[in-house]
């Protein structure tokens, strides 16, 4: 007479089961592609970097017009005196080179490691026939051998492309011997105004909008709105404003192309970030703080300047070294106001023809010889190396001040 | 903004006429603040009064700029669809791409990760936010490239198309969509899951159908500033998309978008009050709509649809 509810009941019963069973299993499903787009995220990431170092290390293939042996019997050009090496360049090279080297710099005047590079470049004058990844250097060894043996007299060497003459060195339209030092100091002059002029406003701006502002004011609601708007503005349209205003409108003042105009434009880019950090950082001193600075007869000024700045200031200082690293990775606004595509001179003054390191890897990389894949490579490390010490550096003063404040 | 600290008295007010310094700072303050307002008005004039030019020249009918299919500035072809066609082509191919990943790296992070594991996992996406569009450029053009050719084929896959450029470009605005879901995620009320763990849900079910709706909005505005991003991501297509306009659906041909369009105009020697000139100005505009719509609607959605919970 029971037999049929409890059947009913254990069949019920395992229906249940079986329903969570299914749960489970669709839970434990999902929770595999959380961590399967995870691990697709990290290793983008770690794909991205790897690929930067394969090219920057590996197998090159050079041949030399003339053996360094013929020249010295060493084999090695620092052995040489100066005059030796004068020597070698004159006896080797055209008197209208020669001319043109005087009329840049003296020879008698250069030192050797300047005369050496000298001999290097013009008379040894190596030429790349072909580079290799490291992947390729480490798997693919038969292969590069057999390159090798197609040419002959040409020297199989391993080339990290990331060297100290890869620093010092300018620029150079063939890729061995190309350098990064005008588009480093550009860079570098590119921070001190970027921080020279978006610094003050920016956190003067948070301040107003943070200490002054009334919120039922139409004009303050404006300001904000318009900042946040402003921070979500693509960076080339703010190049475009740079090419319009300080390139042609203001080309008296700023002498059309140069680094002012952009260090200018890169300011006005990152301004709204660092408004937006300040305040936030302004937000966060406690409400106590400026109280107790009225409560002893303080100002306004007085209580921000005193406390209300000295409180929040690492914060501020923070959002400002990260706001400026986003800067000094910038390209697009600066190709559009006009970065310079060939210059080999330092840039000695703020109305100097520019180039920076994000201009410099665009270039390299959107030219399709192999080896300036390499180059582009070394000069994308030495970015990411210079952006890790300012955001570095961010942490350490952050520290070091918080150490030190009173609350 | 100072509503924030109603409670904060204000009574310096009485004393604000015989203290005129602090009147000049206040000032000064202003003309700070007020100076984001001149940029705002510098990028719409310039692009207006430029676009003015491009659309007063007798070559030039905005109704071909608006409907035709070639851009050829040379023969007088200035239909803006190639180049937007190749921006909605990258940006689709990076919002399908970053999408799906970031909302589960999301969901991950905020409701399945440890502490731990979340505190070493969000520096790492943080890294990937921060390195330079550039190097990203050069990862398309080295990597994501001949990875498609071996993946399709030579004579499938070109050497410049928008696949690659709208992959990585995926990866660049992925970690924008992580972090902006988490927040979103993590704003929902621990009760709200409680209540539907006591239900008997299992933890895909609450995470999937409790907590990511009550974050709706908070998902919405990352979808739409993660695509106002990629509309105006530059340097990967500039580096990896192709260098010519191209009306195309295909996505293993080259295909110059709005940006990169711009970006090769005026690294070439330009001259003013050219047709070059005023033109990258024009699509300029059109690009700074489009994004300021986006942005503006995102802050819309967060505004009306979000849940305010106790």
């Amino acid at each position: 007479m029971n037999s049929a509810p409890e059947a009913h009941i254990t069949h019920r019963h395992e229906e249940i089961m079986a329903n969570i069973q299914r749960r489970r299993i669709r839970g434990k499903v999902w929770q595999v592609l959380f961590y399967l787009a995870t691990t697709i995220a990290v290793l983008a990431l770690v794909v991205l970097i790897l690929n930067i170092f394969n090219s920057v290390f590996g197998y090159v293939l050079i041949q030399n017009e003339v053996e360094p042996e013929t020249l010295v019997a060493s084999g090695n050009l620092a052995d040489m005196q100066n005059t030796e090496l004068i020597a070698l360049l004159e006896e080797n090279l055209s008197t209208g080179l020669i001319r043109r080297f005087n009329s840049e710099e003296l020879l008698e005047e250069r030192t050797t490691k300047d005369l050496a590079l000298l001999v290097q470049q013009r008379i040894i004058n190596p030429t790349i026939i072909e580079s290799w990844s490291m992947v390729e250097s480490i798997f693919d060894q038969d292969a590069i051998r057999a390159t090798q043996a197609e040419y002959s007299g040409a020297v199989l060497q391993f080339r990290s492309w990331l060297t100290a003459d890869f620093l010092r060195s300018p620029q150079n339209p063939r890729p061995q011997f190309a350098g990064i030092r005008t588009a480093f100091l550009g860079s570098l002059w590119m921070i001190l105004i970027v921080m020279a002029v978006s610094f003050p406003i920016g956190v003067a701006s948070a301040i107003y909008l943070e200490e002054y502002a009334r919120a039922d004011k139409w004009y303050n609601r404006i300001i904000e709105v318009n900042i946040y708007n402003l921070a979500g503005v693509p960076s080339i349209i703010f190049g475009l404003l740079g090419l319009a205003i300080f390139v042609r409108l203001l080309g008296g003042l700023t002498q059309g192309r140069t680094i002012i105009s952009a260090g200018m434009t890169l300011a006005l880019l990152i301004l709204p970030i660092i408004i937006i950090n300040s305040r936030e950082a302004i937000k966060a001193v406690p409400a106590s703080l400026r109280e107790s600075s009225y409560g002893i007869g303080a100002t306004k000024w007085q209580t921000i300047w005193h406390h209300v700045l000295p409180a929040s200031f690492d914060r501020i200082l923070t959002g400002t070294i990260l706001a400026i690293s986003r800067a000094v990775g910038e390209t697009a606004p600066l190709v559009v106001v006009g970065a310079s595509t060939f210059i080999t001179v330092d840039p000695d003054s703020i109305f100097s023809k520019f180039t920076t390191l994000p201009i410099q890897i665009y270039q390299w990389s959107a030219r399709p010889q192999e080896q300036f894949r390499n180059v582009a490579g070394a000069a994308i490390i030495v970015l990411l190396v210079l952006m890790l010490s300012m955001n570095a550096a961010a942490i350490i003063t952050r520290n070091r001040i918080a150490k030190n404040r009173r609350v | 903004m100072s509503d924030s600290r109603g409670d904060t008295p204000r009574q310096v007010d009485f004393s604000r006429k015989t203290r005129t310094h602090e009147q000049v700072i206040q000032w000064f303050l202003f003309l700070c603040a007020a100076l984001s307002i001149l940029v705002t008005i510098g990028i719409v004039y310039e692009l207006l009064k430029e676009s003015w030019l491009f659309f007063g020249d007798p070559e030039v009918s905005l109704w071909e700029f608006v409907s035709g299919t070639e851009w050829q500035p040379v023969i007088g072809q200035l239909g803006i669809w190639p180049l937007l066609s190749a921006t909605l082509m990258t940006s689709s191919i990076a919002i399908l791409v970053a999408f799906p990943l970031g909302m589960m790296v999301a969901v991950y992070l905020s409701e399945y990760a440890s502490p731990q594991v979340r505190g070493t996992l969000k520096p790492i996406l943080e890294v990937l936010a921060g390195i330079p569009t550039v190097v990203y450029g050069y990862f398309a053009v080295t990597f994501m490239t001949p990875l498609l050719q071996s993946i399709f084929g030579n004579d499938i896959v070109d050497v410049y198309n928008t696949a690659s450029a709208g992959i990585v470009m995926g990866i660049l605005i992925l970690p924008l969509i992580s972090s902006m879901t988490e927040d979103a995620l993590s704003a929902v009320p621990r009760s709200l899951r409680e209540a539907s763990f006591a239900l008997g849900s299992t933890k895909m079910e609450t995470s999937m159908q409790i907590v990511l709706p009550a974050a709706f909005s908070g998902i919405a505005a990352a979808f739409i500033v993660a695509l106002s991003r990629a509309v105006g991501e530059t340097m990967i297509v500039a580096l990896a998309a192709g260098a010519g306009p191209n009306f195309t659906l295909n996505p293993f041909e080259g295909a110059e978008t709005l940006t990169g369009y711009i970006v090769r105009i005026s690294g070439g020697d330009i001259s003013y009050n050219s047709i070059d000139y005023n033109s990258i100005f024009a699509l300029g505009l059109v690009l700074f709509l489009i994004t300021l719509t986006l942005n503006i609607i995102s802050r819309r959605i967060v505004e009306k649809y979000r849940e305010v919970y106790e």
